[in-house]
């Protein structure tokens, strides 16, 4: 990598082709909008760590001393809120698949940029109103809202927040049509379905989640408003609803969610393992299929959080099959990652660290969600730490992880600057070893049997729960970090050739960073993905500027 | 396990050795997979760590058996977590027929308990060892859920319905009931304690303290306060259908359907009783919504269940010890099946005569 540095010299690409702010908050650039959703979601992402780290300190102690009852509710509820809506959903998606998804397929923007525009604004217009259900007091009733307590019962800000999460849905619905035109119609030349990067098929599956599921959720918060400001009897029974009816239209989104969350990044580790081991995925069309199946499989497995409502037991046992069904691809992806290592010429660059951390932790998450899925014992583990534990070793160490090794590997691309890879590996050691401190003990907390979403809880949890806490501050350390040492080389970092790593993808065959337009003229694609050749074959499309030239 | 550092919490019931052996299954093939996928990664990126700058990975991009392999064997393993998961959720959804019947009532943010011979309590759930106990829940309120790792049961308390959790508790202690459903500010301080007891104490527990009557004699005094009884009288000739002996039969309704008359039609039939007519009769009821609380839904539930089982049983003459004098004979606590028979020392096993017809 020390060859990758090139000197610098003045060149036009899309950070600098205008200056000031009209220029970027009316940019129909896919890039410039995938760096405006870059500092959105950052900000929501920090925020709610915030949130995070409040509650983790309530929970040093058994008693409730350090806040109110309440305010510990707000401070989980927020949390959740933010991290999922404001910052899992839109992350992969939004930064790296924006700026990425032209790019790999050798377009020159999505298929509708004004559509992309709208959808930050969206997003934002949904942040704001979030923002202000903060300030105004907060939500208390988890990020689930189950009725009737966010209905009828809460009095906190949850039409505020409700709406807002209504409005950040639509952006979803319009990333996600935009990546599924883009992908069918504007793939260059010779770039076939099968020779599709990863990448686009993990977003093509998710695009499909985003589309079919996100009207359900905003369906079924209307009809909470309803309830909430017109007394519609939809979900209390004392107004002749059925709160269990929110539960089946609630989950029926969210476990998809789940997928709309994890399937990106499954994508961007694809990238990763190929690169860094310099060799095409191990089964590149099992991968594929798997991704699809497993977006049309995460439709038909919501009962699964509903085995303790009193649903019917054939009804459970059918949910409980299908999602042992819906483990299979993903296991599939575990296996074919795996087997990519083999043979080949493996470096240690920080991406690839994420990457190995995603599969490692994303192993665990997958393994513990066979626990919840085994009926008998889901009884006994639903609604408890073990949950907890379960879901952010999907969400935090698969996705964040992935996430994070995404934006390393696409940082020289994305800024036209190399990251400080010491200080790089060092954070990616210390998100790995604060994640599994803080979570890993959740698990026992969890079968041992402390609830979620508890302020209080009986002092035999202590020691856990000390555990917990301190693993979190640790991780705080692993994210602040990278933060400032990414915005340092943005400036400080030394400038890289096209092509540094180097990498087959389309969007490493155009300058660093790329143009406006993308490539100086459209490539055509006459090589299998994941095809490692040497060096010298593996050119930037069209004319070069000296910049560029591999030294 | 460890004394200071336990992994499984104490194994109060009979079902929780069950529950523990599945852990132990799925914890193993967990620790065997994660081991042998890290092993491989460790290894893999040891042995092939790229030497040279140049150096490219070997074209090995697919073996198809391999792929069937592991696509296979996981799916295998799966099945016997799913079917085993499955078996135990089946004896955890079906309480056994002569099962202790005690009521339940969540609230914000409190648990009431009703036991069939009239005690009351809040947060402390008294119960014998060695004898299955069905618990009916209701919710007040929100939903909420009641959680007692030791026994490694839990259950949705939903309001609007009433859902059901049994165990059979193995050893005397006392044990954590916990809400493990969010349900407002106090939601952790929605805590109590089971309290189990041996059957001797038990009975001492029962009679001690100040009952009100059986939850029967309270239901048949609400049925006459409410005046359930000018409509649906003993005969024929009411306007609302007989109760005598319903409870558990099946019911014709007047659209054509049946239903059977289980705990939570009777409830709905007092709070919206023109949800499911019965046939030959006019929706003539008003609703009760609002003019009974759960718990005493639940004890006109309790009198119209001892109403159902009248005929099928003989009516001890007795009364029970902790019930006042000058109490109605109808429904004595001996008529409800599930009712221990409290002038026994020691709990007897299941005897045909605590079989509901």
């Amino acid at each position: 990598m020390k060859d990758a540095v090139a000197p610098v010299l003045p060149r036009e690409h899309y950070l600098n082709v205008n200056y000031g702010i009209r220029s970027w908050l009316l940019t129909i650039d896919h890039k410039r909008i995938a760096l405006l959703y870059l500092v959105s979601v950052t900000f929501f992402f920090f925020l709610g760590g915030a949130f995070a780290v409040s509650f983790r300190l309530e929970l040093l102690t058994p008693q409730g001393d350090l806040v109110q009852a309440e305010t510990y509710n707000k401070l989980f509820s927020m949390h959740g809120i933010i991290m999922v809506w404001f910052f899992l959903v839109p992350v992969i998606p939004n930064v790296l698949g924006n700026f990425l998804v032209p790019m790999m397929i050798g377009a020159r923007d999505l298929a509708f940029p004004r559509l992309n525009l709208a959808s930050w604004y969206l997003f934002n217009l949904g942040g704001l109103f979030m923002l202000y259900a903060v300030l105004s007091g907060g939500v208390d009733t988890g990020w689930t809202f189950y009725t009737p307590y966010s209905s009828l019962f809460s009095n906190t800000s949850v039409v505020i927040t409700v709406l807002g999460i209504f409005i950040s849905g639509f952006a979803s619905i319009l990333t996600g049509l935009n990546f599924i035109v883009t992908i069918h119609t504007m793939r260059a030349p010779g770039m076939t379905w099968f020779r599709l990067p990863l990448f686009i098929w993990s977003h093509y599956a998710t695009s499909l989640i985003l589309v079919l599921a996100t009207p359900v959720l905003a369906i079924v918060l209307l009809l909470v408003m309803a309830e909430r400001l017109f007394h519609i009897g939809i979900f209390d029974p004392a107004l002749g609803g059925d709160p269990l009816l929110f539960q089946h239209l609630f989950w029926f989104y969210s476990h998809p969610a789940v997928y709309i969350m994890v399937l990106p990044a499954m994508g961007v580790v694809s990238e990763l393992i190929a690169t860094f081991s310099r060799k095409r995925i191990f089964g590149y069309s099992a991968v594929a299929f798997a991704s699809v199946a497993i977006a049309v499989f995460g439709f038909l497995v919501w009962g699964h959080h509903m085995f303790i409502t009193g649903q019917s037991v054939y009804g459970s046992m059918v949910f409980s099959f299908l999602s042992y069904a819906v483990a299979v691809p993903s296991a599939i992806k575990v296996f074919n990652w795996t087997a990519t290592l083999y043979k080949g010429s493996i470096a240690y660059d920080t991406p690839m660290l994420y990457a190995l951390g995603f599969i490692g932790l994303f192993t665990i998450g997958g393994l513990t969600g066979l626990f919840l899925a085994a009926l008998g014992l889901d009884v006994h583990v639903t609604d408890t730490y073990f949950v907890i534990a379960h879901f952010h070793y999907i969400m935090v160490g698969g996705t964040v992880m992935a996430y994070l090794g995404g934006i390393h590997y696409w940082w020289p691309k994305i800024s036209g600057r190399m990251y400080p890879e010491g200080w790089a590996k060092l954070g990616a050691l210390i998100v790995f070893v604060g994640f599994n401190l803080t979570f890993f003990p959740q698990f026992i907390l969890g079968y041992l049997g402390m609830p979620r979403r508890y302020y209080a809880y009986p002092e035999e949890f202590q020691i856990l729960n000390v555990m917990s806490s301190a693993g979190a501050s640790i991780l705080g350390v692993g994210y602040i970090l990278p933060m400032v040492y990414l915005v340092w080389s943005m400036r400080y970092g030394p400038s890289v050739v096209a092509n540094p790593w180097p990498a087959t993808g389309l969007e490493w065959r155009t300058t660093s960073p790329p143009p406006t337009e993308n490539f100086a003229q459209t490539p055509v694609v006459t090589w299998e993905a994941y095809e490692f050749m040497p060096r010298e074959e593996t050119e930037v499309v069209g004319k070069l500027t000296p910049a560029d030239q591999p030294t | 396990m460890w004394s200071g550092f336990p992994l499984f919490p104490e194994q109060a019931s009979t079902v929780a050795g069950r529950v523990d052996a599945l852990y132990t299954f799925l914890l193993i093939v967990s620790i065997v997979m994660t081991l042998l996928i890290a092993g491989l990664i460790v290894y893999f990126i040891i042995k092939y760590r790229r030497r040279t700058d140049d150096e490219l990975g070997a074209p090995v991009t697919g073996a198809l058996t391999l792929e069937l392999l592991w696509t296979v064997i996981p799916f295998i393993i799966m099945m016997v977590m799913f079917v085993w998961g499955a078996s135990v959720y089946f004896t955890l959804s079906r309480p056994p027929q002569n099962a202790l019947e005690i009521q339940v009532v969540g609230k914000q943010w409190m648990w009431k308990f009703q036991h069939m011979d009239g005690q009351r309590e809040i947060n402390e759930l008294h119960v014998p060892v060695g004898r299955a106990v069905k618990l009916i829940l209701a919710s007040q309120d929100v939903i909420h859920s009641f959680f007692v790792p030791a026994f490694r049961i839990k259950s949705d308390v939903v309001p609007g319905r009433y859902t059901t959790v049994w165990f059979e508790a193995t050893k005397p202690g006392t044990y954590h009931l916990f809400c493990a459903e969010y349900c407002g500010t106090q939601h952790s301080g929605m805590i109590g304690q089971v309290i189990v007891m041996e059957p001797t104490q038990y009975q001492a527990w029962l009679s001690g303290g100040t009952a009100e009557g059986s939850l029967t004699a309270a239901g048949q005094k609400l049925f006459q306060d409410l005046a359930c009884h000018t409509c649906h009288r003993g005969d024929t000739q009411g306007r609302g259908p007989v109760l005598d002996g319903l409870f558990g039969k099946t019911v014709q309704l007047q659209n054509g359907q049946t239903v059977r008359a289980d705990e939570n039609y009777i409830r709905e039939s007092i709070l919206n009783p023109s949800a499911k007519l019965v046939t030959g009769f006019q929706p003539l009821m008003p609703t009760f919504q609002g003019l009974v609380s759960e718990e005493q839904i639940l004890q006109l539930v309790a009198y119209i269940k001892s109403l159902g089982t009248q005929q099928a049983q003989v009516t001890s003459g007795a009364p029970s010890p902790n019930e006042p004098a000058g109490n109605p004979p109808l429904g004595t606590a001996q008529e409800i099946p599930a009712s221990a028979p409290p002038l026994q020392p020691a709990l007897t096993p299941p005897t045909a005569k605590d079989e509901k017809p």
